[in-house]
């Protein structure tokens, strides 16, 4: 009788989970975006370790072409150590940014940066940036890759994907693929990916624009990679820690919980067939 | 077999203690050797512990979150960015916290319908079960200003939708005008608002504590129900708690812990929102609002219902309804098991349910099928809720023939051993 029930349990839970599933793909309906390709990335996975020369090659596509317009607030030099780099290129680093300050005898200067510095905005704020960009915003890398990640339990947007796609899925003319009676405004670019497919940033990366200090090919698809990775890493720091201590944690506890499966089947031994029970008495 | 026994301790210094302050004795017989379970308990009883054990999880990381969060409109955001990078192991205690919210519902949904399907609600268990709901509804409200706290765009604008909410009630005379202003503590979702839900936040969970001890004393009255739903009597119906039922719990918590821990170390992020990594920006309205998933059939039932006072009501009534349910149900027998249609339309019910939860997630001029959306879809499930419980509960549990109980708890044992 028991199985029975659990039997039934079981079924309305898989029900459940399936309609679940279907509610995940929920964004498709309405969506005039593609759907992001899947690429490989080294971060993917339980064992997902940060692929450190394509970070530093995104690194440098950042500082060289993104950081023109994207701030990145909430990352600090001193955290580039989890991309490889060393106490003394992190110095390096930091020392090319200037701050303003304010010196002794109160005047307005700048100092160079220091490790414990934060990566300086570009614009002073939110309206100096709009006005340089056309009224577009363009968005904080801090956290942005995962808050274009969407999780589903088929179909999913990884961010870096998203990343990806975006900075390669630029049209020079309106496709005939394009929403019905889709009109380019102006100022804008037509992009695949991008909701609604008017974006306002101009297609940002062209094969060559930087010359990666490792002798990588800058073809556009691989310099988008790259700083898809970085941003993967600037939003998600802690993956890899996370990801290792997970096993850790994952192992100990599958073994642990044997044990406690064998100490339960021991201690109810008797007790689970009745042995204790007196017929004469119930 | 069960034992009477009474905490008794030799340690002379424990004693000592004991004799002034009985609390180790308290423990020993209500979780311990001294409390009496019946035999026959199954997994769905491990819930109520794992319930527990989440309840402490997320006091214990809430309070080393306090530590370091800032609950400010303009740092917020950054102070729980800064405990996922800066602080040592703050990714960890965060992650643990943010999906311990889903866990405790997800566990507390199943110890719920396990009341259900197994009867807990019945005399002499009404007021157990009145305590539950209240427990429930403490958890809605924490874990709803908790989701407010890291001040991300849903964070906001689901702050805001619910707030807005008692906006129906503005009818009512003196009150009413100016409750969702009063609840915000200015015209807008804003710094008041943010301190009060981090106060609340802090606050609610050891009321919950509170309650907790209040549902555990009133368990120990009747003591648990089992899953024949015939009450312990014999000799041989119980066992001690400690050592039968604290193995058996610690194996499910085992278990339960693995399905956690996936969840914190490699999807941490899959049952929150996108865009609560989004600065909260009252100036832009996100695509869908949604709340999280745990109160998803509930959204459903409010925006299935054009009116909006009718709509709020119904939210509400659809969880009110579970204190009346001991005497909707007015079957003899307690168990399921032996009442095979009202197991059927318990089924449904469950089904239902999730179908609501997924409705929630949906726009509500989403089509579904043919050409019926999902307010369409909405309305005939929420139909079924409302209707299994004023309709199916009362005439099927009076009406339908049940099968034959057994006269004891081993006797029961007995027989399905000599089944093999």
């Amino acid at each position: 009788m028991m199985k029975n029930i659990n039997v039934k349990g079981l079924m309305a839970t898989v029900v459940g989970a399936t309609m679940l599933v279907a509610a995940s793909n929920a964004n498709a309906a309405d969506s005039t975006a593609m759907h992001p390709e899947r690429n490989e990335y080294t971060s993917a996975g339980i064992f997902g370790k940060w692929d450190i020369p394509s970070l530093q090659r995104g690194f440098q596509v950042y500082q060289e072409v993104c950081a023109a317009c994207h701030s990145m607030d909430l990352v600090a030099f001193r955290t580039l150590s989890d991309i490889g780099y060393n106490e003394d290129e992190i110095k390096a680093i930091a020392i090319e940014y200037e701050y303003e300050t304010i010196d002794g005898d109160g005047e307005e200067t700048f100092r160079p940066g220091i490790p414990a510095d934060y990566f300086p905005a570009p614009f002073a704020n939110e309206a100096a940036a709009r006005s340089a960009n056309n009224g577009a915003l363009p968005p904080d890398f801090s956290t942005l890759v995962k808050a274009r990640e969407h999780l589903g339990f088929f179909s999913s947007t990884y961010g870096e994907d998203y990343i990806v796609a975006l900075m390669t899925g630029y049209e020079e003319d309106v496709p005939a693929s394009a929403p019905e009676g889709f009109e380019l405004p102006e100022g804008s670019y037509y992009n695949h990916y991008f909701e609604g497919n008017a974006i306002a940033m101009a297609p940002p990366l062209f094969d060559e624009m930087v010359e990666y200090a490792d002798g990588t090919p800058a073809t556009m698809h691989q310099m988008a990679y790259d700083v898809a990775n970085f941003m993967a890493w600037a939003s998600d720091p802690t993956m890899q820690e996370r990801k290792q201590m997970g096993l850790k944690v994952m192992l100990f506890m599958f073994f642990f919980v044997i044990l406690l499966y064998f100490t339960n089947k021991r201690v109810w031994a008797k007790v689970k067939k009745g042995e204790d029970i007196d017929p004469s008495k119930i | 077999m069960a034992s009477d026994k009474k905490f008794e301790p030799t340690n002379p210094t424990v004693k000592w203690v004991e004799d002034r302050l009985p609390m180790m004795g308290l423990i020993y017989s209500s979780l311990g050797a001294g409390y009496n379970a019946p035999r026959n308990l199954n997994y769905w009883w491990n819930f109520g512990s794992l319930a527990l054990f989440m309840l402490v999880v997320q006091i214990v990381t809430g309070i080393i979150l306090v530590m370091h969060y800032v609950p400010h409109v303009d740092m917020a955001f950054d102070s729980v960015q800064h405990i996922r990078r800066d602080v040592n192991y703050g990714w960890l205690v965060q992650a643990v916290h943010a999906n311990g919210a889903s866990m405790f519902f997800i566990v507390v949904y199943i110890h719920i319908l396990r009341g259900f399907y197994f009867g807990s609600y019945k005399a002499p268990r009404e007021i157990l079960w009145f305590l539950g709901i209240i427990i429930y509804l403490l958890m809605m409200a924490t874990g709803f200003m908790g989701y407010v706290l890291p001040w991300g765009q849903m964070s906001f604008w689901g702050a805001k939708v619910i707030t807005s909410l008692f906006g129906a009630f503005d009818f009512v005379p003196f009150i009413g005008d100016g409750i969702v202003e009063w609840l915000w503590g200015g015209f807008a979702v804003g710094q008041p608002t943010l301190n009060r839900f981090f106060s609340l936040h802090y606050l609610l969970p050891f009321v919950l504590v509170g309650v907790v001890i209040l549902h555990v004393w009133a368990l120990h009255i009747p003591g648990s129900t089992n899953p024949l739903g015939i009450d312990a009597k014999g000799p041989y119906d119980k066992i001690p708690f400690h050592p039968y039922y604290t193995a058996k719990d610690a194996f499910g918590l085992g278990v339960f812990i693995i399905f956690f821990a996936g969840f914190v170390f490699y999807i941490p992020d899959f049952l929150g929102h996108p865009d609560n990594y989004i600065k909260a920006n009252p100036l832009v309205t996100p695509a869908h609002i949604v709340p999280e998933w745990y109160y998803l059939p509930f959204y459903a039932i409010l925006r299935a219902i054009p009116n909006e006072l009718i709509g709020v009501v119904a939210m509400f009534a659809s969880i009110l309804i579970l204190f009346a349910m001991p005497w909707l149900d007015g079957s003899r027998i307690r168990s399921m098991r032996f009442r095979p249609l009202s197991q059927f339309f318990f089924w449904i019910f469950v089904v239902n349910g999730l179908f609501l939860g997924f409705l929630g997630q949906k726009a509500p001029d989403d089509i579904l099928l043919a050409s019926f959306d999902v307010t369409d879809f909405s309305r005939v499930s929420l139909t079924y809720y409302f209707g299994y419980f004023l309709v199916v509960m009362p005439l099927v549990s009076r009406m339908e023939t049940t099968k034959p109980i057994p006269t004891s708890i081993a006797a029961a044992v007995l027989e399905a051993n000599k089944k093999g």
